[in-house]
Order: structure tokens, then C-alpha cells, then sequence
């Protein structure tokens, strides 16, 4: 706990992005998004919303810090973000990434994947991890799959795996591609309820509300007043403001994304 | 091979720099290793023995022997298997079983996205799944050299043996003994440690080094597996120069 509280920062702002340029983690020549303005704040709830190919999995890259800005400023916990830098590594441990397709490593178990970042950077032996990870995995209804190797296990309780990995080290800032992509809408429910009670404080991680910047496809699941909207579309990075000014939104992408009509039933209606 | 040598050169690097970082994770991983690419090839070296044994040692020492030339007997095992034949064909069957394995699980990993979880969790890739790799090849080549030679020169009595060559066992073992010098050892010891070494370092390096699609895995493994028999043969060239000099 002494290491946790020692990386606490005052920080307000976390991630800072002006002007940016992302690229693809493939082709680094590869422009996605240009000129991202883009501020996430302690306490933030934001979501990211575009369609396939917008760039939401690049931006959620490029947030977490694992691939570069092509143009721009672009600080984490108000610093230049250096991946391999032994000494930026506390900064990188208050950062959760989960991505879309979760990646787990397919020669552990569930239980040895969310106990790997645990087990490396505090040196403990799988038996010393054992409880700590039993006891997330009993909160994240995952014990019964806990031996067993992430390609026998449904991608649904896969990406959840990949969530507990991702918070076994107890971030401040948690990053999200698409998280509800593919899901069964049992899982949906619990994704969304799971990461409200993260952001507001959950008393598994001590009642410290984490930060949460997510991408989505699909804005519906996601109404809530108090997070933050916003737009990925033709490379560019549009702020939508809060649920409300989404919903009151006239553009059509917008309306896709909310699984709208783009134009007024009536209308659609006398056209047909 | 530029970016080969750069490779080498990184894992070095985090060989030495983290040396102490994460020991319970990095060393059961590195014993690992060392079981799949070491004990693990054990029964498939035996045979090997055997046969290597009964094809190059129990014929020479036949023939010697009909000669009359059993003085040569020495020097022409040690140049034979102790020098060439052993530490080369050790490094080339471990290649293939190994080496293929580490070329489709890297290069798998990468295209599934594994290795960018890992930076994402603060592990470092190299440190997590090429260190151990390393570490866990060049040991087991350096082993499985010594196991295959002591191997194939006890098998390859046993054949002679059994051809009626008039040659005692004492006889045999003190010709081969007088022919080796200490040279022989460290360099025996430097070469096998270098094809482990290198052997990983070609396999690991095309598997991780570039970001692949899932589709190119089994090319870039056939081409991994050409580059390391290359790469053996030229450290092999190194060492005869150095036979040469000494």
C-alpha cells in the first residue's frame, strides 16, 4: 500500500492532447485523426464514439502512451509519455488498458494472466499472488474459469479477464476499447454497472473513483448525464458535450450511432 | 542483418540491465525454457547418438583399425565430433524443434496483439518473453552438445565393439583424451553457447521484431529457420579461424 500511496499524484489533468496526429501502430505514416484536442480529467467519464475505421482503437493506442504522436503535444499525468523508460514505469503502472479483441496470453490461464502484472512488478511467486487474485476473480464472477487457458473460455468472459488484468494494479486511469463490442447483453449490463461503480469509487480498490476514457460503437448503452461525449469522424475529433446534447444531435453519424433514423420518421415515411 | 545485430545487442542489454528485475516471474520462465529447449530434446538426442555413434564413429574406428592406423583414431573424433560434427548438429536439431516453435509463438503473439499487452501491463516484451528464451537455448545447446558427444563416442565403441575391432576400451578413450587440449574445451563451451545464443537471437527477432499478420507466420518461420542454419555455419567459419590461429 506504502507503493500506491507513493504514486499518487496531484495531477488534475491526465491525459492532454493539442493538435495531435495519430497514426496506426502498423503504419506510422498512416493518418487516422488530425489535429485531436482532446483533455481527460481526474474524475472524467469519457466516451469516444465512431464508426469502424474511425480511429478509436489508435486513440485509445496513442492515450495509453504504446505508440507515438505523429504531430502535436501530447502529455499523460502532465508528461511525455515514454513507453520502455525505466523510470516513467510508475506512471505507466496508473494506466489500465484493456483493448478490443483482450488479448490475453494464450499460455497462461486466466488466473496466471491477471496475476502476471502483479507478479512482475512485485516480484511475488504465483503462491504469494494467490489471494489477491482469487479475490478478484471471485468479484469479477470469474472463478470457475480460473484455470483454464483464455482459448477455451467464450470471448464475452475473455474481455472481463482482460478487464480484471487490467485492474489488478489498481489504476487511475482506465482506457477502454470498445468494451462492449460482441457482448451478450447480460454482459453489457454488467460492463456498464461494473465500470459506473469503478468510476464513483468501487470498495474493492478502496472507494477511489477511477478515471475512465472508453471508445464505443454504439452510443445507447452508455446514456448517463454526467460523462463526456465525443465524436470520432473524417479524421477528426468533434466534442459532443454531455448525454443531453447528444441525444439532441443533427448529425446523422450521430444518429447512427444512437441507432437513430438520420431524418424524421414522417419523412421517411412519405419518401417510402 | 542490421536489425539481427541491433537485436542481439538489446537483448544483451536487458540480460545485463535486468538481471534482478522480477525473479520469480523471469526465473521460473528461464527454467522453462531450459527444459523444452534442454531436457525435454533429451530422448531425441539419445537416438541421435546412437545413431551419429553408429554411423560416423563405428565405421571409422573399423576402418582405422583394418589400416592398422588406430593412432589416428584421436584426433580424427576429436576434429570429427568434438569439434564440428556435435556442437553443429545439436544447434540444427534444436533449431528445428525449438527454433520453429519460438518463430510461430512470437510471431503468432505479435499478430494476435499479445506483445502490445504486454507494453501496455509495463512488462517489457524483450525482458518477458525473449530473456528467457535466450537464456533457456544457449544452455540447452550447450548441454545437449556435450550430451550428444559424450554420447556418440560411447555408442560409437559399442558398434565398433561389435564389429570385433581389436581396440580396448581403455585404448579408445586415451587416444581421444590425448587429443584433446584445453582449447578444445573453452572453445567447445564458447561455440555451442554461441549457437544457442544465436540460434534464439535469428528466431525470436523474425517472430517479434516486425508486427506480423497471422498469414505470414509460416513464411517468416521458413525463412528463420534458413537464416539460423546460415547463421550457424558462419560462427561455425569463425571458429575454424580460430582453431586455425590457436
Amino acid at each position: 500500500m506504502n507503493e500506491n500511496s507513493n504514486i499518487e499524484k496531484s495531477e488534475n489533468v491526465l491525459i492532454e492532447m493539442r493538435g495531435v496526429t495519430v497514426t496506426t501502430m502498423r503504419d506510422s505514416g498512416f493518418v487516422v485523426l488530425e489535429n485531436v484536442d482532446w483533455q481527460v480529467a481526474r474524475g472524467d467519464f469519457w466516451m469516444v464514439a465512431g464508426q469502424q475505421h474511425s480511429g478509436k482503437s489508435d486513440l485509445i493506442l496513442l492515450a495509453a502512451g504504446l505508440m507515438p504522436a505523429m504531430t502535436g503535444e501530447f502529455q499523460l499525468f502532465e508528461k511525455d509519455p515514454q513507453t520502455f523508460d525505466e523510470k516513467h514505469l510508475e506512471q505507466r503502472l496508473r494506466i489500465g488498458v484493456v483493448l478490443e479483441a483482450a488479448q490475453l496470453f494464450s499460455h497462461l490461464t486466466i488466473a496466471e494472466n491477471i496475476a502476471l502484472p502483479l507478479r512482475y512488478h512485485k516480484n511475488l511467486t504465483a503462491f504469494d499472488a494467490t489471494n489477491e487474485v482469487k479475490s478478484l476473480l471471485d468479484l469479477m464472477e470469474l472463478s470457475p474459469l480460473a484455470d483454464i487457458t483464455p482459448t477455451n473460455v467464450a470471448a464475452n468472459w475473455r474481455r472481463r479477464a482482460a478487464l480484471a488484468r487490467a485492474l489488478i494494479l489498481k489504476p487511475e486511469l482506465l482506457l477502454l476499447d470498445n468494451p462492449l463490442a460482441g457482448l451478450a447483453s447480460r454482459h453489457v449490463f454488467w460492463w456498464v454497472r461494473f465500470l459506473d461503480q469503478l468510476w464513483r469509487g468501487h470498495e474493492f480498490f478502496g472507494g477511489k473513483p477511477v478515471t475512465i476514457a472508453a471508445t464505443t460503437d454504439d452510443l445507447r448503452p452508455w446514456q448517463n448525464a454526467r460523462r463526456k461525449f465525443a465524436l470520432l469522424h473524417e479524421k477528426k475529433f468533434i466534442p459532443l458535450g454531455n448525454w443531453n446534447e447528444v441525444e439532441s444531435a443533427s448529425d446523422p453519424v450521430v444518429k447512427e450511432l444512437l441507432a437513430l433514423p438520420s431524418e424524421p420518421a414522417e419523412t421517411a415515411v412519405e419518401k417510402s | 542483418m542490421q536489425g539481427l545485430g541491433a537485436f542481439a545487442l538489446i537483448t544483451l542489454g536487458v540480460i545485463l540491465q535486468k538481471r534482478g528485475v522480477a525473479r520469480n516471474v523471469i526465473g521460473p520462465r528461464i527454467r522453462q525454457e531450459t527444459t523444452r529447449a534442454g531436457v525435454a530434446l533429451l530422448p531425441m538426442f539419445s537416438f541421435v547418438a546412437l545413431a551419429l555413434g553408429f554411423l560416423v564413429i563405428g565405421q571409422t574406428v573399423s576402418v582405422l583399425a583394418k589400416l592398422g592406423a588406430t593412432n589416428y583414431l584421436g584426433s580424427t573424433m576429436v576434429i570429427v565430433i568434438v569439434r564440428e560434427l556435435g556442437p553443429l548438429l545439436a544447434a540444427v536439431l534444436v533449431l528445428a524443434r525449438i527454433g520453429t516453435a519460438h518463430v510461430i509463438e512470437l510471431g503468432t503473439a505479435r499478430a494476435m496483439g499479445e506483445v502490445e499487452s504486454l507494453e501496455a501491463l509495463g512488462i517489457d516484451p524483450m525482458h518477458y518473453l525473449i530473456v528467457p528464451r535466450v537464456i533457456g537455448m544457449a544452455a540447452g545447446v550447450f548441454s545437449l552438445t556435450v550430451f550428444l558427444i559424450l554420447g556418440a563416442l560411447a555408442s560409437g565403441y559399442l558398434f565398433a565393439f561389435l564389429q570385433d575391432v581389436p581396440l580396448t576400451p581403455g585404448d579408445y578413450f586415451k587416444e581421444i583424451v590425448n587429443a584433446l587440449g584445453w582449447l578444445d574445451f573453452a572453445l567447445l563451451a564458447l561455440k555451442s553457447l554461441a549457437f544457442g545464443f544465436f540460434i534464439a537471437i535469428v528466431t525470436c527477432y523474425h517472430g517479434l521484431a516486425q508486427p506480423l499478420r497471422i498469414e505470414e507466420v509460416s513464411r517468416v518461420t521458413v525463412r528463420a529457420v534458413s537464416q539460423g542454419i546460415i547463421v550457424c555455419v558462419f560462427i561455425d567459419a569463425l571458429f575454424i579461424v580460430l582453431y586455425l590461429l590457436a
